[in-house]
């Protein structure tokens, strides 16, 4: 039988090996009955390969797996959630139209006489939900509530189905506070009911928050496993990066800046965003801060000519210009990091070296192709330079963590030299480390005399290199911010229509 | 430049050890297989035939492997052959010069290869169906280029692209070497080759590093049309006449199942010309031996159709995961690049 007293789930030695590199080392995670454990580690450290070892998306190399005192192997994720390890992941993984008591009865549908019960599934799928505080009709489509409560149903789901261990993979990466909550009081829920659950997230306030302990990982072997109410955010922070993060002391030289070097006038297109008029002058950084939505990443794209703007102008140093395709953009020293990595900015199967010689290969004309000492030289000093984490520069990008293939496409940009560079949400979905080492680029750069614009979602982080801010609403410049008024608050009060002291 | 060498073999090593096993199957039904002999001043053999046979095939894969690269595919070259074969027929025909024929045979192929490039690029009609479009038309046009009958000729120059011979060797192997060498050298010693690789993985990705990726469709579609064009010259000039209904007919998909048997996926990205001309050397030689084994003719495609799915079994991603997963079982293995750094990597402080 099974024994009721040892640990829920037990892995030990878990090893996994790729070409090139050792996923992970010898790793050991014990999770408690009615616990919340917190699996953390900077990316690449090698938390979604322990996930999917247990999982069974992956076969394990060496390694123990114990399951409420029985040793388990599973085979495929099918398996390992009928014998009790259920996953939810980031990414709501149910069918947007279908209703809600479909999702969670699929493939398990009761029946009478044969056929589908509908009455009984939604009954069963109204109580279920109930459980985990949710009052909501079960037989409206997924898709028309948030994705927070499509986030719980995920939850419900893999735990009526497997009901031992749960692993939430970044369950609340693209919630808002309340909606948080809503999901965090389905975590405590599942803790009374005595399941082990693994919570992986990038917010340490939330692991605090909801956590009782935490395994940290780097570099594929486990650092430590800490009881949180006896740990610190610095000591945790200190585990996962493995050197101490030294409070960087915030100081701006000042917001001399240089010559104009781009002067926009009326720049707009229909449906998009509102004419809009800015000076970009070398040394300085731009912060463009705003909500989803308010227009961010569009004036980045019209600068960068990703998108055709439909009416303003344009100055190149003192000159008339017009940039209308990204080759445009490129040829006048511009570079732009997109904000969606994964689709606009990596080219998944090629080479790392590829990708970060791409741009400057386009610039110079195929027929000119860079000699392949070059290629090397120029791809090696960008990954000394920027800390790319690599097995080997001929590995495709795609196979990078995302904090290394976000530093492969800056390393593409910086290769082509420009004079402006515009980031789009440059720190998204990347880990504490990697953030950190390119706020410091920002800073390093603009010293250099580059000129940057930033979009970005994170105040603080926009506070700490921007030696201006625009605040975008609702697909309109607002105001701006500069020197001493930059601040969280300032920003906040001006995207909320309250701005004492912003000079517009 | 040595690690390139090796790289290139690396990846076609799968194609030759294809390519010989089918060869020696050759040798095993018909034991004469390998000799050859100069006689007349032309050499002769079966492995000759071989190379000969395949050259139609190996010509179209140059330029389906470019379209396959861009995540596209170019159904109509086997009606473009048709189309460009009856124009060099009916050029000769009325008393122009070989050379005046083949140069207008590759300029109409050209002219389909940009408009299937025009559907693609510009107005975004999936490749499937925007090729569709020629391959169902092409036919009509071949017919009413050649009214309706086989157009004959004797024009000794155009048949000598088609059946001649140069210094003893015939003319069909000379010119789709040539033409592979050249396409290999070109994509590979400027960035052609990375550019498409880099459209065919992710478009948008592309066009945001500054890549020209509309011009560099129609490029890739125009090159496939003017390949087209030399198969349809050739297998025009050997038949001495231009058979609007039959000539290239389902050689589109021989070329396809070339380029795939080449290891190049038909989702886009990586692609070898080398591995698909190797491809196309192995389909010939599928043929071979089912022709020298004797075998009633009934029996030809359905063994063809066995031989082909074994070697596209082989080659499947489920084996290559396996053979992949029987390597990787071994913990370190000794050609791996370097033993990572299980140490954190410390910053100078």
């Amino acid at each position: 039988m099974t024994d009721t007293n040892g640990p829920m789930l037990h892995a030990k030695g878990v090893s996994k090996f790729f070409p090139g590199t050792i996923a992970l080392d010898d790793v050991e995670l014990v999770l408690h009955r009615g616990e919340v454990h917190a699996l953390l580690g900077e990316n690449g450290a090698g938390k979604s390969t322990l996930i999917k070892c247990l999982t069974g998306a992956y076969h394990r190399d060496a390694g123990q797996i114990t399951l409420d005192g029985q040793d388990v192997s599973p085979g495929s994720t099918a398996e390992s959630q009928s014998i009790g390890i259920g996953t939810v992941y980031q990414e709501v993984n149910l069918l947007p139209n279908l209703t809600i008591a479909e999702n969670l009865f699929l493939g398990r549908q009761p029946t009478r006489y044969g056929f589908v019960s509908r009455k009984e599934m939604i009954n069963g799928a109204r109580k279920t939900l109930l459980e985990y505080g949710l009052n909501i009709d079960p037989s409206e489509p997924l898709n028309s509530y948030s994705v927070a409560i499509q986030q719980v149903v995920a939850i419900a789901r893999a735990v009526e189905m497997s009901g031992k261990v749960l692993i939430l993979d970044e369950p609340t990466a693209s919630l808002d506070r309340d909606e948080v909550e809503l999901v965090f009081s389905a975590i405590r829920k599942m803790k009374e009911r005595g399941i082990a659950v693994v919570f992986i997230t990038h917010f340490l306030d939330q692991v605090f928050e909801i956590s009782d302990r935490a395994t940290i990982l780097r570099n594929g072997q486990v650092v430590g496993t800490r009881v949180l109410k006896d740990s610190n955010r610095k000591e945790i922070v200190t585990m996962m990066l493995g050197r101490q993060l030294e409070q960087k002391v915030h100081e701006r030289k000042g917001g001399e800046a240089g010559e104009v070097l781009l002067e926009v006038t009326d720049l707009a297109k229909r449906g998009m965003i509102e004419p809009f008029s800015m000076k970009i002058h070398e040394g300085e950084v731009i912060g463009l801060a705003g909500l989803l939505g308010s227009g961010r990443t569009e004036t980045a794209n019209l600068l960068f000519g990703a998108v055709q703007s439909d009416q303003g102008k344009m100055k190149l140093r003192g000159k008339d210009t017009s940039i209308n395709r990204p080759r445009d953009a490129i040829a006048r020293r511009i570079g732009l990091c997109p904000e969606d990595r994964k689709s606009e900015g990596i080219i998944g199967n090629l080479s790392v070296r590829e990708n970060i010689i791409l741009a400057l290969q386009v610039r110079q004309g195929w027929t000119r192709p860079i000699p392949r000492a070059k290629i090397n030289e120029i791809a090696e000093h960008y990954v000394r330079a920027l800390d790319i984490r690599l097995a080997s520069l001929d590995m495709p990008i795609r196979l990078l963590s995302g904090g290394n293939q976000q530093k492969a496409i800056l390393a593409r940009w910086l290769a082509t030299e420009p004079d402006l560079l515009i980031l789009d949400e440059p720190t998204r979905g990347i880990d504490v480390g990697a953030h950190a080492e390119i706020i410091e680029l920002i800073e390093k750069l603009r010293q250099n005399g580059m000129a940057l614009v930033v979009a970005s979602s994170e105040l603080e982080e926009l506070v700490a290199y921007s030696t201006r801010v625009i605040v975008l609403r609702d697909r309109q410049q607002v105001g701006e911010l500069t020197g001493d008024k930059i601040t969280a608050d300032n920003i906040v009060h001006a995207i909320a229509d309250e701005m004492p002291e912003a000079v517009n | 430049m040595s690690s390139t060498t090796q790289s290139i073999y690396k990846r076609i090593l799968p194609q030759l050890i294809i390519l010989a096993a089918v060869l020696v199957l050759n040798f095993l039904v018909f034991p004469d297989f390998f000799s050859i002999e100069f006689k007349n001043g032309r050499i002769f053999g079966n492995l000759i035939d071989v190379l000969n046979r395949c050259a139609p095939t190996a010509i179209l894969c140059v330029g389906m492997t470019l379209v396959i690269a861009t995540k596209g595919i170019d159904l109509s070259v086997g009606a473009v052959m048709a189309i460009t074969g009856a124009t060099a027929a009916s050029l000769v025909v009325d008393g122009h010069g070989w050379f005046t024929a083949l140069i207008g045979a590759v300029a109409v192929g050209a002219l389909c290869g940009i408009w299937n490039g025009f559907l693609v690029a510009v107005l975004r009609i999936q490749p499937i169906v925007a090729t569709l479009v020629l391959m169902v038309a092409g036919r009509g046009i071949a017919q009413l280029i050649t009214e309706g009958t086989i157009l004959t000729f004797h024009d000794e120059g155009l048949v000598r692209l088609g059946a001649g011979t140069i210094i003893g060797i015939p003319t069909p192997i000379l010119i789709w070497i040539t033409l592979g060498a050249i396409a290999t050298f070109i994509v590979r010693k400027t960035s052609l080759g990375m550019l498409i690789e880099a459209i065919g993985i992710n478009e948008a990705s592309s066009r945001l590093a500054g890549i020209n990726s509309r011009t560099l469709l129609v490029c890739v579609y125009l090159i496939s049309g003017m390949c087209a064009a030399i198969a349809g010259v050739i297998v025009a000039a050997d038949i001495k006449g231009a058979d609007a209904n039959n000539a290239g007919l389902w050689l589109e998909l021989d070329a396809i199942l070339a380029v795939v048997i080449g290891g190049n996926s038909l989702l886009g990205g990586r692609f070898s010309i080398i591995a698909s001309l190797l491809g196309a050397m192995i389909i010939q030689s599928v043929n071979s031996v089912i022709l020298l084994s004797g075998m009633p003719p009934e029996f030809n495609l359905v063994i063809k159709a066995l031989l082909i799915l074994a070697i596209l079994v082989i080659q499947s991603p489920k084996i290559a995961h396996l053979r992949y997963m029987l390597r990787a079982t071994d913990p370190l293995p000794r050609d791996k690049p370097k033993p990572p750094s299980v140490a954190p990597q410390e910053k100078s402080q």
